[in-house]
């Protein structure tokens, strides 16, 4: 089972990891992405994040990674939610959920997710700090974490 | 065929998307941005520096020096911050 939603609603975690759990496996792993408030060097904390996305070729690339994490890891589902428009610190931007019989595909698969949907998925942030908005740039440690993935690796198990 | 702009890209430029119709001698990514660069002052500034920009072909990202023949849809888009 895979869900994909891009939404300006707000994300509704409970109701997403029931159905998640409804897969009928014996382990669910989820991560919740949430707008930070972390204050920076200058210019104070975070009062809103607008996240921009490229509608139908986001659906697509997250679609894609969910196929991938469930033929890599033989889930049972796969959910990705990803919220967009503007929102303010503590509010979830994003929800990955997956089922799996163990908690080692469960964990290893929601790990893959959220560290691909970084690099591969085309949404785009814009913070405002102290009322000057500015684009987010792209981290290198986001471009490191997916690449240790690799493209069709074997995958440890441990049951 | 359809040109897409997203974050800084499209607010340089000024619009999200266009209709263009380049040369026949424009069959990759990246002359299609040097192509658009020669139109006017916003196209230039925004692909000022080429490491910033990605792109999609038909919804897919491509490196730069894809091919673009037969494409509906190019976007082109600063690296991506989803998540």
């Amino acid at each position: 089972m895979i869900r994909i939603v891009v939404t300006p609603d707000p994300i509704d975690t409970a109701a997403e990891l029931e159905a998640v759990e409804g897969a009928g496996a014996g382990a669910v792993a989820s991560f919740t992405g949430l707008v930070r408030a972390d204050a920076e060097e200058e210019g104070g904390g975070v009062g809103v994040l607008e996240l921009e996305h490229y509608p139908g070729a986001t659906e697509a690339a997250l679609t894609t990674l969910a196929e991938e994490a469930i033929s890599r890891w033989q889930l049972t589902a796969a959910t990705v939610i990803h919220r967009v428009g503007p929102m303010h610190p503590g509010e979830r931007i994003v929800l990955v959920a997956t089922a799996a019989p163990h908690r080692a595909a469960a964990l290893d698969a929601c790990a893959y997710l959220i560290d691909r949907l970084k690099t591969d998925a085309p949404f785009w942030k814009r913070e405002t700090r102290a009322g000057q908005a500015r684009w987010v740039e792209a981290k290198d440690t986001d471009d490191a974490a997916a690449a240790r993935w690799g493209q069709g690796e074997e995958v440890r198990s441990v049951e | 065929m359809r040109v897409l702009y997203f974050a800084w890209v499209r607010e340089v430029i000024g619009t999200g998307e266009e209709q263009v119709d380049p040369p026949a001698a424009v069959t990759t990514v990246a002359a299609l941005i040097d192509w658009l660069a020669t139109r006017d002052p916003a196209h230039a500034e925004a692909f000022r520096d080429r490491a910033r920009l990605r792109a999609a072909v038909d919804q897919a990202f491509v490196p730069l020096d894809a091919g673009i023949a037969g494409a509906k849809e190019v976007a082109i888009f600063p690296p991506v911050t989803g998540g």
